[in-house]
C-alpha cells in the first residue's frame, strides 16, 4: 500500500509538473500539449472504436510472432546447446543476428513480403527468435551436471529429461531470453507500423504516424502512453507468473 | 494396504565386482583410476569404502549405479551385469542434487512418477511415508531452498528410498554437513537400512565415520585405485561414532591406510 501511495504521488506529481509547463506556455502548445487534451483524445479514441481496433491489430501481429519465436526458439536453443555442429553455425548466426538491431529486418521484410502481413509477422519473429535461442542454449549448458546423473539414477532418460529436467533447470535463462525478445519484437513492430503502411490493418503505430502528419501532437502523446501502458500490462500479464515462481522456488526473492 | 505394492520386496542385491580396471583420458594423458578391483557386496550389508582422494571409490560407485561403465572386468546386480541405471540401484550425492523446480514432495514424487505398476494416490501414499521415515513430514511442501543442509540431505534419502531400491550407493552424503547434524544422520541411516533391510555401499574419507556406520571397511589406495585391505567391524549397534571401541578400529585404520600410502610413494 506504501509503494503503491508513493508511485501514485510521483505520477500524480510528474502530471501536475507538465500541466504547469503547459499552463505557463514556456513551450508552444503544439509541441507540448496539455494532459486534459491528451486525456480527452483517448477518451475520444475508445469511443469511436479505434483505439481498440488499432490495439487489437498490433497486438495480433505481435503475440502470433512472438509465439512462433518462442515456439521455434526453445528448442533451436536446446539444438544448439547439446550439438556442437549446430552451436558452431546456428549458435553463431544467432549470435551475430542477435545484435543486429531487429527494425534492420524492415526493409528486407517489404522487399520480399511487401506490404503485408507477412512482412509484419517476419519482423516480430526476427526480433524474438535469436535472443530466445541464445537464452536458451546458455540456461541449458547451465544446467548443474549432477541434476542429469540423478534424474539418470531415478529412470529418467531421453525426452523425459529434456522435458523434466533440462526445461525447468534453465527455465530462469529462458524467461529472461523471452523478456529480452519481447522486448526486441515490441520495439521492432513500432518501427514498422510507423514506416510502413498496411492496407489490411492499421495498429499503434499507424496512429502515431498519422499523429506526426497531422500535427497533432496531442495524438503522437497519447499513442506513446497506451504503447507505454501496453507494455507494463504484457510484463505484469506474461512473465510476472514465471518470475513469481522463479523467485518463491529459487529462491531469489529480495 | 496401499503402500504394499510400492514396499513389496526384493530380489536378491548381492553385488559382485570382478577384477575391475577403468582409465580417463585427460589432457594430460590417461588416467589410472582402478586397477584390478574385486569386491563382493551380500544383501542387507552395509559396505563403507575409505580412502584418499583420488583412489577411485566414487569411481566404483558411479559403475555399480550403471553411470560409468569398467574399461575391463564386469559389475553384476542381482545375477545381471549391470549395463544402466536402475531404480533397483539407488544414488545419493554429496551435494542433494535435489530439484530446485519442485517442492520436497514433488522431488520424493519425481523417482515414483518413473516406477510403472503404480497409481498415482499410492505414489503419493509412498513418497508421504518416506518423508515421513526422514522426519520431514512438517515439510512436505517446503521449497528447497529453504530447507537447511541436513534437511535437503534427508529429503534426498527419501526420494533414492521411494522406489524401493535393493542398494542404496551413498557418495559422501554428509561430507558437507556440521558435526550434530552428521551424528543425527548416521542414527537415522542405521535406523532405515535395518527397517528396509537395503543394502548400503557408502563411499567416505571419513575413517571414523566408516566404523560408526559399516560392517566392513574396504580401504582403497590412490594411484591407481586398488584395494587393499578390508576390516570387518563387529561393534554392537547403534554404534556411538565418539565411542572409545569406534575410534579403536579407527585408528588401526588409519594406520593401515598410512603405512600404504607409504608403500604406494615409494613404487
Amino acid at each position: 500500500m506504501k509503494r503503491f501511495l508513493t508511485a501514485l504521488f510521483f505520477f500524480v506529481l510528474l502530471i501536475a509538473a507538465w500541466h504547469w509547463a503547459y499552463a505557463r506556455r514556456i513551450w508552444s502548445p503544439v509541441l507540448v500539449p496539455s494532459p486534459e487534451s491528451v486525456v480527452r483524445y483517448i477518451w475520444e479514441i475508445a469511443l469511436d472504436g479505434s483505439l481498440w481496433s488499432s490495439t487489437v491489430v498490433t497486438m495480433k501481429r505481435l503475440v502470433a510472432g512472438y509465439f512462433i519465436g518462442l515456439l521455434a526458439g526453445v528448442p533451436l536453443g536446446f539444438l544448439t546447446a547439446r550439438v556442437q555442429a549446430l552451436r558452431d553455425t546456428v549458435g553463431v548466426l544467432a549470435l551475430g543476428l542477435q545484435g543486429l538491431p531487429s527494425v534492420c529486418w524492415v526493409p528486407l521484410a517489404l522487399l520480399w513480403f511487401g506490404q503485408t502481413e507477412s512482412a509484419m509477422l517476419f519482423v516480430v519473429v526476427m526480433g524474438t527468435l535469436w535472443s530466445v535461442i541464445l537464452a536458451t542454449e546458455t540456461g541449458v549448458r547451465n544446467v548443474n551436471p549432477i541434476y542429469i546423473r540423478a534424474a539418470r539414477t531415478m529412470g529418467s532418460s531421453g525426452l523425459h529429461t529434456w522435458v523434466n529436467v533440462m526445461l525447468p533447470a534453465s527455465l530462469p535463462f529462458i524467461v529472461s531470453g523471452m523478456k529480452q525478445g519481447w522486448a526486441f519484437a515490441w520495439r521492432s513492430l513500432m518501427a514498422a507500423e510507423i514506416y510502413v503502411t498496411i492496407i489490411t490493418g492499421f495498429g499503434l503505430g499507424h496512429l502515431l504516424h498519422y499523429g506526426r502528419e497531422l500535427n497533432a501532437m496531442e495524438q503522437v502523446v497519447a499513442i506513446m502512453l497506451v504503447i507505454v501502458l501496453i507494455g507494463l500490462l504484457a510484463d505484469k500479464i506474461l512473465f510476472s507468473p514465471f518470475e513469481k515462481f522463479l523467485h518463491r522456488r529459487w529462491g531469489t526473492e529480495k | 494396504m496401499t503402500l504394499a505394492h510400492g514396499l513389496s520386496a526384493p530380489t536378491s542385491a548381492h553385488l559382485a565386482i570382478e577384477k575391475v580396471s577403468k582409465w580417463f583420458e585427460t589432457s594430460r594423458g590417461p588416467v589410472h583410476a582402478l586397477d584390478n578391483v574385486s569386491l563382493q557386496v551380500a544383501e542387507g550389508e552395509f559396505v563403507c569404502l575409505v580412502g584418499p582422494s583420488g583412489c577411485g571409490k566414487s569411481t566404483l560407485l558411479n559403475m555399480i549405479a550403471g553411470l560409468e561403465m569398467p574399461g575391463q572386468g564386469s559389475v553384476v546386480a542381482a545375477g545381471q551385469p549391470v549395463k544402466e541405471p536402475s531404480r533397483a540401484r539407488m544414488m545419493m550425492f554429496q551435494e542433494a542434487a535435489l530439484f530446485p523446480w519442485l517442492d520436497a514432495f514433488g522431488n520424493v514424487m519425481f523417482s515414483l512418477k518413473r516406477k510403472p505398476g503404480l497409481t498415482d494416490a499410492e505414489r503419493r501414499d509412498v513418497a508421504e511415508y518416506y518423508l515421513k521415515l526422514v522426519g520431514l513430514e512438517k515439510f512436505m511442501h517446503a521449497n528447497i531452498h529453504e530447507l537447511s543442509g541436513g534437511m535437503k540431505q534427508r529429503v534426498a534419502l527419501a526420494r533414492a528410498l521411494a522406489p524401493n531400491p535393493r542398494v542404496l550407493l551413498m557418495d559422501e552424503p554428509f561430507a558437507a554437513l556440521d558435526a550434530m547434524t552428521r551424528e543425527q544422520l548416521y542414527g537415522d541411516l542405521q535406523r532405515i537400512w535395518k527397517q528396509r533391510n537395503v543394502t548400503i555401499v557408502f563411499v567416505t574419507h571419513n575413517v571414523r565415520e566408516a566404523v560408526s556406520l559399516g560392517d566392513r571397511v574396504v580401504l582403497f589406495s590412490p594411484h591407481p585405485g586398488r584395494i587393499r585391505e578390508e576390516f570387518t567391524v563387529t561393534l554392537p549397534r547403534p554404534r556411538d561414532i565418539n565411542s572409545v571401541e569406534v575410534a579403536g578400529y579407527a585408528t588401526r585404520i588409519t594406520r593401515a591406510l598410512k603405512d600404504h600410502m607409504e608403500h604406494g610413494a615409494g613404487i
